[in-house]
């Protein structure tokens, strides 16, 4: 017979009547050290194709943008902390059987991997402290003068970003406890996830960068991004870039769903919460319609010239981004077995 | 403790462990307990009325925990829930506080803190004024519990002769009448089933183990775990409907035409105890004949229980007797007739031969220990007030709503003073409206209370008593397997200006003048003087909580009495003084000497009985507001058949009210839709549904069935008021 | 090696929610918090239904997710197998609440991750947990696993049981007798 009531009188916040310890917090450290890792994989590409700075290039501020993006994820994090003035205890061990562990230890290392690939391109001039920025560009030049530095920078750069993005999604992927989560794919989703916001990101910047005029701050600040830009067609290879993890996303999320449905009864419960059940409404549509479907074909349309180029398709990666991390939370708290 | 020692425990020796732990030598374990900042002081709990022995623990001065007392043979070292969270009762930051006084118009619960000397003066002043006028019988007092015992003391001195307690016509009443008929004697309370050594146990209007009396419950699952049958009959899959062999879902208001048909049985195929009938028996052959025409196929329709059924379990009944026990219940007033049904319980148990054997109803025994020698109350010249002409001939005790009805109507004598003991008079009196319209006509409302309850927010003068952790109360000489007397002392002192009831009720005396009825000067001394006349000592009380007195046998196979204070002296089959009122008042209904079956109202269509019961983690509507219980469960669910809810459109967890065959609604409550229950009533844990501004944690949290419980059907025998012919719709909210 | 066990009879258990008072005044669990709870199974139409109660709470796993999850190590195994929770390590990540198949656990109001702890603190003065001391219907038992004399290595042998989501993997340490069949 199968249970047709089921009551318990356990009221604890957080856990009843639906698990949701996790909160938003989590899906936004998750969506930025997501980003911020695609951003590294990127970056970390960038140095090793063109380790040489071009002539009036300079790309500091993807790894600097990344820095601040990180340290806004981690503050997210800090925030969700039950227990704050303990959080140096990550710190004082390595727990190799947990991901969190994995992920304070991979975090701490990623921020001198960005420093260092900011390092790599100085800007030539900045509004103001322009004595230090010399001897910061003294810096650079020195790292430039070796070579295998400047490759392990760049290593440095595509490793940590592959460390960060997977740990986001494995950190979910080992609870299983919760059926919808527990799936090898959720590390090599996010992380692809990741790339793709990265690109956006990118992508943005670059169209916000080729608007401004030639003097201004804004334009320095982005002039070596626009240099991503093949500036005769208008089509960013970012844009090209995203094309492709866009739909490596849309494969990674159906073999998700294929695994956990031909799973366990729990797991294929779990599922059907994504694709037809109390989430589904989310899922569907800011995840897959408005964050994956619209911005590719949107962008397909802009890449052979039949719309205008506009900010609406990376803003909706973006979107879809972060509420992929957001229902991928909520849903898989509401699913067990 | 070294790591082999630690991991070499095993569970039988943690058992044994444990109990020498608390057992074993007083000394050692003060001097360990003191060491680790810890304190404990045996006392007995009062969250309800079986008064088990607990054992309270102070960590740093500090209340920390209760739990049962090992020496206690009610609580045999385990205490229910509502006892374990008894500690709750003192942080309640809800209780009362300091005396207060009715600052406005009744029931607007304004109030006016007062000194105690002002608010007993008051009191006074009020007290001698009603006497003056009316006389001291227009004082009535209700009471519930050991805890009234001295303001009883102080109003008898005075000289009224009107107390009452809820627990008579609206509780255990009925069953005590209907088995004080039959046998001479009542099941007592605690009562005395040995469910323990049953190894048959029928449940008829009991839901033990969602009904929390402690030691029933232990003894339940000792039953369940020795493999008993039981067999549970109720409208609800009660849980003990769950533990059961048998279980019949029977329609509400037929039990005594089901009981009538498994006596037909027992007699018909000759199953009875022969032998113990003879011996015991009176009136059996006209009885025997009386039962002919209630065959099971007779009671099929009106039970809804298969014929088969009714003789499997009948058959399975005899087996096992006399280790048979039909459970008396105790609450009992349902439909009116509920002594005659309570009458049928005990013949049935008389056929099975379990009255005074083992497995049935043991011999109780306790402890002679008089009262304390107070001069004799003052005569009074008026008859009580509550039954007038003795119009309901078998109600030993005083009638809470026949002083209700005296206090309306002024007949046949007003009533215009009310002392409240612990007792939510508004919510344990059926049909509030009438309760509130007697207060109307009363020139006093006193109520002594631990929380601010409804009846207190009615009140003139509410006075704050101490929890039964911060106070001494008068010896519980119980009436059990064993005799025992158990001291109830105080824990913890109260954290503001409340007061035990033994020192309000001596204060109140010496202001009204009757100091020669309080010749002790404090408590202690009284206990002292109660203990040391049979060579017991208090000291040893403080100690231990408890002194056990001899075992005495038990069972009449052991050689306890077989005694029946019945006319003749026998097991009355035909009740001789139901033959006699009869007799003497032909034409009044319900005095049939053997029960009869009266058919219940028929349930309009449209609407289900509503059906009330109890939770293991409350106590009536007085723990409610105890912070640790209130987690536990913070409000009442109606439990609607899951079919009949999606017929309605209605799902658990959506808000329903309910409207009673009078248009009355009751607050929102949840409901439960489900499979436990028939299709044609409801039910819901009585006590909730709080409307007092001062019960903050409970106000407004679930539903209260009295509210809904206006139609009253007096039982003509004791005045019972039978409260199951209530009606009412599920309204979505 | 010890191993502490909790055997629950369900036949036995009413679901009066003892347990669960006596552990939040031995543990002192704030309000409006448990660390154990009563669950109660319905199946069938009535009048044939079938009712279990269980008595839940930490299942103590021989392979516990929450402790491999938590990055600091506050979480951790204690002697006899007893999972617990070190409240000054723990840095309220909550990854342990998100990986325990029973909810057992719960965010403290101080902030660190609360849950069961078998009462370690009375069985290492030989007392039994609170829960199982107060039990009125004695349903409950506690003792060590692989003590082939203790009562509830007795009981797992001679009666049939289950444990709660076996599908989870976690080995857990509270077994829920069966009667007869």
């Amino acid at each position: 017979m199968t249970v047709l009531e089921l009551t318990s009188n356990r009221h604890n916040p957080g856990i009843d009547p639906l698990l949701n310890a996790w909160g938003w917090e989590i899906a936004v450290y998750l969506f930025l050290g997501g980003l911020v890792a695609g951003s590294l994989i990127l970056g970390g590409y960038r140095v090793l194709k063109s380790p040489r700075r071009q002539a009036g290039e300079s790309y500091p501020w993807g790894p600097l943008l990344g820095v601040l993006l990180l340290s806004l994820g981690m503050g997210a994090l800090f925030l969700d902390l039950g227990h704050k003035l303990s959080v140096g205890r990550l710190y004082l061990t390595f727990q190799p059987t947990s991901p969190m562990s994995w992920g304070a230890w991979i975090l701490l290392l990623v921020y001198p991997a960005m420093l260092a690939a900011a390092l790599l391109y100085p800007p030539e001039r900045v509004p103001f402290g322009n004595a230090p920025l010399a001897r910061v560009r003294a810096w650079s030049e020195w790292v430039h003068a070796r070579p295998r530095l400047v490759q392990g920078i760049g290593i440095a750069n595509l490793a940590g970003g592959a460390a960060l993005g997977l740990y986001t999604g494995v950190l979910l992927g080992t609870l299983g406890a919760r059926p919808l989560w527990n799936s090898a794919i959720l590390g090599p989703l996010f992380l692809i996830s990741g790339m793709s916001t990265a690109a956006a990101v990118l992508h943005l910047l670059s169209m916000v960068g080729a608007n401004a005029k030639q003097d201004s701050f804004g334009d320095l600040l982005l002039s070596g991004l626009v240099r991503l830009l093949n500036k005769d067609t208008g089509k960013s290879s970012m844009v090209r870039y995203d094309q492709s993890f866009m739909t490596i996303e849309l494969a990674l999320i159906g073999l998700w769903m294929i695994g956990l449905l031909t799973s366990t009864t729990a797991h294929r419960a779990a599922a059907a919460l994504l694709l037809s059940g109390a989430w589904a409404p989310q899922f569907w549509s800011l995840v897959v319609l408005t964050g994956l479907v619209a911005p590719l074909v949107l962008q397909h349309f802009e890449f052979i010239g039949r719309i205008r180029h506009t900010v609406i398709p990376p803003l909706l990666v973006l979107f879809g981004g972060f509420f992929l991390r957001f229902i991928v939370v909520g849903a898989g708290q509401g699913s067990h077995w | 403790m070294n790591r082999r020692q630690f991991l070499g425990i095993g569970a039988g020796a943690l058992a044994a462990a444990g109990l020498t732990s608390i057992l074993g030598g007083e000394r050692a374990r003060a001097a360990t307990l003191a060491k680790s900042g810890l304190r404990t002081i045996p006392t007995f709990c009062d969250l309800c009325f079986w008064k088990c022995g607990a054992v309270a623990t102070l960590r740093d001065g500090k209340l920390w925990k209760i739990e049962g007392n090992p020496l206690d043979p009610l609580s045999r070292g385990r205490l229910c829930p509502r006892g374990t969270g008894g500690v709750g009762a003192t942080f309640d930051p809800d209780r009362l506080r300091r005396p207060l006084l009715r600052a406005r118009v009744r029931g607007e619960e304004k109030w006016n803190a007062v000194s105690w000397d002002d608010a007993l003066g008051y009191l006074a002043l009020k007290l001698e004024a009603i006497k003056a006028a009316h006389g001291p019988e227009s004082m009535a007092m209700f009471s519930h519990g050991l805890g009234g015992n001295f303001l009883k003391h102080t109003l008898k001195a005075y000289g009224t002769t009107n107390i009452a307690a809820p627990s008579f016509a609206q509780c255990r009443g009925p069953r005590d009448v209907g088995f004080r008929l039959t046998f001479g004697d009542d099941p007592g309370s605690p009562e005395r089933t040995d469910i323990a050594n049953a190894r048959c146990l029928v449940l008829i209007g009991s839901h033990l183990g969602e009904n929390m009396h402690n030691t029933q419950v232990q003894e339940f699952a000792q039953a369940v775990g020795s493999g008993a049958t039981i067999i549970v009959v109720d409208p609800r899959f009660s849980v003990a409907a769950s533990k059961a062999k048998h279980y019949l879902p029977i329609r509400p208001g037929t039990d005594t035409a089901l009981l009538l048909a498994w006596m037909n049985v027992l007699v018909t195929e000759k199953l009875y105890d022969a032998e113990y009938v003879g011996k015991y028996g009176y009136g059996f052959e006209p009885f025997a004949a009386s039962l002919a025409e209630f065959t099971p196929e007779w009671a099929y329709p009106e039970t809804c229980i298969a014929p088969e059924i009714i003789r499997e379990t009948a058959r399975e009944m005899a087996r096992h007797r006399p280790a048979t026990l039909v459970h008396p219940g105790r609450h009992s007033n349902w439909y009116g007739h509920d002594t005659q049904r309570s009458r049928a319980v005990a013949l049935l148990n008389a056929l099975l031969g379990s009255w005074g054997r083992r497995g049935g109803f043991y011999v109780p025994a306790q402890m002679d220990l008089p009262g304390y020698p107070y001069p004799p109350y003052p005569k009074s010249t008026k008859a009580k007030v509550d039954n007038p002409d003795q119009r309901h001939p078998f109600a030993y005790e005083a009638l809470t709503t026949g002083i209700r009805e005296a206090t309306i109507t002024g007949k046949p004598y007003p009533i215009k003073g009310w002392m409240v003991y612990a007792t939510n008079l508004v919510r344990a009196l059926p049909d509030e409206r009438l309760t509130l319209a007697a207060i109307q006509e009363l020139d006093l409302l006193a109520v002594v209370d631990v929380i601010p309850s409804e009846t207190a927010g009615w009140a003139d003068i509410v006075l704050p008593e101490s929890t039964y952790l911060e106070r001494y109360d008068d010896l519980n000489v119980e009436l059990f397997r064993e005799p025992f007397i158990g001291l109830r002392q105080p824990v913890v002192e109260s954290p503001d200006d409340q007061k035990p009831n033994w020192w309000i009720a001596r204060e109140l005396a010496l202001k009204l003048g009757l100091a020669r009825y309080y010749p002790w000067k404090d408590i202690e001394e009284y206990l002292s003087t109660r203990l040391e006349k049979r060579g017991y000592h208090l000291a040893d009380l403080k100690r231990d909580g408890i002194v056990l007195g001899k075992k005495q046998p038990i069972y009449f196979e052991d050689g306890a009495p077989a005694e029946f204070a019945t006319p003749s002296k026998k097991i009355e089959f035909w009740s001789s003084q139901l033959q006699q009122h009869a007799d003497a008042h032909p034409g009044v209904k319900g005095f049939d000497p053997v029960p009869r079956y009266e058919p219940p109202e028929p349930c309009p269509s449209g609407a289900y009985r509503l059906l009330f019961g109890r939770a293991p983690v409350h106590s009536f509507g007085r723990t409610q507001t105890n912070p640790i219980l209130h987690d536990v469960m913070p409000e009442n669910e109606l439990w609607l058949n899951a079919g009949e809810a999606s017929r309605l459109g209605l799902r658990s967890g959506d808000r329903v009210k309910l409207r009673n065959q009078e248009g009355i609604e009751s607050l929102p409550i949840l409901l439960k839709a489900t499979e436990r229950i028939r299709a044609d009533c409801v039910f819901m844990v009585h006590g909730f549904g709080h409307t007092a501004k001062g019960l903050t944690r409970a106000f407004h949290k679930g539903a209260s069935d009295v509210q809904l419980l206006t139609r009253i059907k007096v039982d003509p025998l004791m005045g019972g008021t039978g409260l199951n012919d209530n009606f009412v719709s599920v309204v979505p909210v | 090696m010890a191993r502490f066990a909790m055997v629950i009879d369900t036949a036995l258990c009413v679901g009066c929610s003892d347990c669960v008072v006596a552990c939040k005044t031995e543990n002192d669990v704030p309000e409006g918090f448990c660390r154990d709870w009563i669950e109660e199974e319905v199946r069938g139409t009535f009048p044939t239904v079938q009712l279990t109660i269980h008595s839940s709470r930490c299942n103590h796993c021989s392979s516990p997710p929450c402790v491999s999850c938590c990055p600091t190590g506050a979480s951790h195994v204690h002697e006899g197998g007893v999972v617990l929770v070190d409240h000054g390590k723990c840095i309220g990540c909550k990854a342990c609440i998100e990986a325990c198949p029973y909810d057992a656990r719960f965010s403290h109001p101080d902030g660190y991750a609360d849950k069961c702890t078998f009462c370690i603190h009375r069985v290492e003065k030989g007392l039994l947990p609170a829960c199982v001391a107060v039990c009125p219907t004695h349903c409950m038992h506690f003792g060590d696993l692989d003590d082939p004399e203790s009562e509830v290595t007795q009981l797992v042998r001679s009666r049939p049981y289950h444990v709660l989501t076996p599908e989870a993997g976690t080995q857990p340490n509270v077994f829920y007798l069966t009667r007869g069949r």
